[in-house]
């Protein structure tokens, strides 16, 4: 059995002491620099690529990987307590994360993000074990027309991720799509909306606007409030685990998210980053209880977390079998090979069994370590809650402003942030939610992107989104939604939830 | 006129003095790099691999800065704007001087605003295509280009790069307006590539040589003088009838104006003597390159290659019409 032989050359890779070490440094930082709100791992593994150098090609990969999913989880803590997301993934963990802690819930809402991580890393891992070649093949399929009706029908599914008016919803998103448009347009090489800022030549920063309308805002409110909204936070804290029923309700949204996760994160060209978005429109969908989403329902956290994470582990498919990075800490991970003397490509597996099998067997000891790691880690998280908030606020304010500022270096990207906060805090009074802004600002530029690839190599025809099978079937898919949103006994429904609401 | 001159050489010797003092001094504390790409892309990998060395050889560390963002000029001109003290220097290639006449609102004079250290490599390019691409040698793809000009599709890592320069030259060099469909970098391209979404592309060896290697995509020439040691096969353009089509990615390293030549020279002699590191030959190697020889590593050679490369691509850019602002 290859498979097998395969899997144990892996783990006796990255089973040794020292490759375990790395790894156990890797999620060590990543959990950490990940915890520092508006870090996410893209930065992180940026900041610390210089450590990797002097190691060996093996155990630098490993610990970068370990950085990477390491981030993730921390990026769900800060999602999850202080409503702050370092990445697009965490911005829907924030939405019902976030309600849970202001409930008191902090400490479970983090252990059903550290479940579903594991369960979806788990899984995840296999995946790539036993299907990397035939799922590359698949995503190679993908092209601008399949990748443009996919994101359609992802903004459809983005007004599903309000609570309250769908009409705001909406507007949210069309808001979204056009701060997406802002920067230079890559067909043309025309600055759009850049205000004649070369700053905003590559338009506006994802983290600054997450940081700005999540967090800032969040803050601002809490700041109007005074203190008594804060001490519902700080004040009993619940059980840290989940109960039987808690961990009962997870258990279905858990395997869908890694299910869309996997699916999702092995097309390279900004798949993923539907993945989260996807598995908590499904969840809202499928829930005899929708209106408790978005005011801390467990399944909203179990879902996208297991979908996140599992789109994070089958994202080294691409970069494994055909040496093509996914997303930008993938490009991080190739040029860590290069400077290791490794330039990656098509014979990775067969020319370097040990690092691509070491890698593979390392993830799952990855998220191993993570959870070990974090679920006693929770207990403190959540005790920083206790601090009183006019001591707390500043140091979120300041932590924020150093991750947001590294990034990518720029000064402007902090009045940026002070910009988005306010209008966030805006939004807050106006009741619109900013998470379908931020589906709309990530989705909106490969939309178009897309759509204009597709014009370009159809010749101007239209009709190539119907003749090619795979986006014809995800047209009629989102024909489908859109049609489950109109039904009659369905709207009653949501207007019934919009009376609660307000 | 004696008191002139005395004063003159009391200058002069002032200077010589002050110079040699820094010349002694330099560097006392670590050096930033600048990189105008982001981390983990070729330059970034060249300038970290050179970074290394140079070290080294200057008993200072040297920092990379990425500062990404429109097509490089904006870590340019950070450091044309920085202080000319030694401390700051940046890594560039080819977009140095395409650049100038990409982008018509430069914050900074390229010809002025710079020191040049010396070369560091230079990348060549290949013509590839995706795998089942009909023509089986260079000489039928020219002539299968020619004849089906209307159907073909060329990708680019978008507008101003490398590889979209490599594609207009090679449009008119071969007379044929293929249609051109830029991408969000190399990474996304060549993924289309090998999907067979689109049909040929022209691109850095640090992305194609894997590729090539392991069939996913089809190599038809190589833009360089000679052929490469990687890649034997593999032929030149000029001996494939395409001798306009010459194109590689000249990596250089520049101090701001008004850096003290002292300065200056004490980096370009590290620069040499970490391109002559063997090494960095054999890292270089794997990504289908070579360091510059130590006679290119100079302030003079580099300066002359930008001058000769600004006047080159002027008239490219302009007649294609394409613009990055």
């Amino acid at each position: 059995m290859d498979l097998l032989s395969n899997l144990a050359l892996g783990f006796s890779v990255a089973a040794s002491l020292e490759n375990l070490l790395f790894c156990l440094i890797g999620v060590i930082l990543g959990t950490l620099i990940g915890v520092l709100p508006g870090i996410g791992a893209t930065a992180t593994i940026a900041m610390l690529l210089p450590i990797t150098f002097q190691l060996e090609p093996v155990s630098s990969l490993i610990m970068l990987a370990g950085i990477y999913y390491g981030a993730q989880y921390g990026g769900s803590t800060t999602a999850i307590l202080i409503n702050m997301p370092g990445e697009s993934s965490s911005a829907v963990t924030a939405l019902d994360g976030y309600q849970m802690a202001r409930r008191g819930k902090a400490g479970t809402a983090l252990a059903v993000a550290a479940l579903g991580s594991f369960f979806a890393g788990t899984v995840a891992t296999l995946l790539v074990a036993l299907f990397a070649p035939p799922l590359t093949a698949v995503a190679l399929q993908f092209g601008a027309a399949e990748y443009f009706s996919l994101m359609v029908l992802g903004l459809v599914c983005a007004v599903a991720l309000a609570h309250g008016s769908f009409l705001k919803a909406l507007a949210m998103v069309v808001l979204g799509l056009l701060l997406g448009l802002a920067g230079t347009d890559i067909y043309t090489g025309a600055p759009r909306f850049t205000l004649g800022l070369p700053q905003l030549a590559d338009g506006f920063n994802f983290v600054a606007l997450a940081v700005g309308v999540f967090g800032i805002s969040e803050i601002l409110r809490n700041l109007e409030h005074g203190q008594g909204d804060r001490e519902v936070l700080g004040q009993n804290l619940g059980g840290l685990f989940p109960s039987r029923a808690d961990l009962r309700r997870m258990v279905a949204p858990m395997i869908r998210g890694t299910a869309l996760g996997s699916a999702l994160g092995i097309l390279p060209g900004g798949g993923a980053v539907l993945a989260a978005f996807g598995s908590y429109t499904i969840e809202k969908r499928l829930s005899k209880t929708p209106e408790e989403f978005g005011k801390g329902a467990i399944e909203g956290v179990a879902g996208p977390e297991s979908a996140n994470n599992a789109g994070a582990q089958t994202s080294f498919i691409p970069l494994l079998t055909l040496g093509i990075p996914a997303n930008p800490v993938m490009a991080l991970m190739v040029g860590a090979m290069i400077i290791q003397g490794i330039v990656p490509g098509p014979n990775v597996a067969t020319e370097q069994p040990d690092l691509f099998w070491g890698i593979i067997a390392s993830m799952w000891i990855g998220n191993l370590m993570l959870i070990v790691l974090n679920l006693p880690l929770i207990g403190i998280w959540v005790r920083l809650l206790k601090v009183p908030y006019h001591v707390l606020f500043p140091i979120i304010i300041a932590f924020s402003s150093i991750g947001v500022y590294s990034v990518k270096g720029n000064v402007f990207d902090l009045y940026a942030v002070a910009a988005f906060g306010l209008l966030g805090y805006v939004f807050l009074k106006l009741r619109c939610e900013p998470a379908p802004l931020l589906l709309g600002f990530v989705l909106g530029p490969l939309l178009e992107e897309n759509l204009r690839r597709a014009m370009i190599l159809g010749r101007g025809d239209p009709t190539v989104f119907l003749t090619r099978p795979i986006s014809a079937g995800l047209l009629v898919l989102t024909l489908a939604v859109i049609a489950v949103m109109l039904l009659p006994q369905v709207r009653r429904k949501r207007e019934e939830v919009f009376v609660e609401e307000d | 006129m004696a008191p002139l001159s005395r004063i003159g050489s009391l200058a002069a010797a002032a200077t010589l003095l002050a110079s040699t003092a820094l010349a002694q001094g330099y560097p006392e504390r670590q050096i930033t790099m600048v990189v105008p790409f982001a981390a983990g892309g070729p330059t970034d990998t060249v300038g970290r691999l050179v970074a290394e060395r140079m070290s080294e050889q200057l008993g200072q560390q040297i920092l990379i800065e990425n500062v990404g963002g429109a097509g490089g000029t904006l870590g340019a001109a950070q450091v044309a704007g920085a202080e000319p003290d030694g401390y700051t220097i940046l890594l560039h290639h080819i977009g140095m001087a395409t650049s100038e006449t990409l982008y018509r609102e430069l914050p900074y004079e390229t010809t002025t605003a710079f020191a040049p250290i010396g070369l560091v490599t230079e990348v060549p390019m290949t013509i590839v295509a995706r795998a089942d691409f009909e023509p089986a040698d260079i000489a039928s793809f020219v002539a299968y280009v020619k004849e089906n000009a209307d159907t073909i599709t060329m990708a680019n890592a978008g507008i101003g790069s490398a590889s979209h320069l490599c594609g207009m030259l090679f449009m008119q060099a071969t007379e044929s307006p293929i249609v051109t469909v830029p991408y969000r970098g190399a990474g996304p391209a060549m993924t289309e590539l090998v999907g067979g979404q689109i049909d040929i592309m022209c691109d850095q060896t640090t992305n194609t040589t894997e590729q090539i290697k392991g069939g996913t995509v089809k190599a038809y020439a190589v833009t360089a003088p000679e052929r490469l040691e990687i890649l034997p096969d593999l032929p030149t353009t000029a001996e494939s009838g395409l001798p306009g089509v010459e194109v590689t990615v000249w990596h250089g390293l520049y101090a701001p104006a008004g850096t003290p030549p002292e300065a200056v020279e004490r980096l370009s002699a590290a620069l040499q003597s970490a391109l002559a590191d063997p090494g960095i030959a054999e890292q270089l190697a794997e990504l289908g390159t070579a360091p510059s020889p130590a006679e290119d590593a100079t302030p003079a050679a580099l300066e002359a290659r930008l001058t000769e490369e600004l006047a080159r691509w002027k008239p490219i850019i302009e007649e294609a019409g394409v613009y990055a602002d």
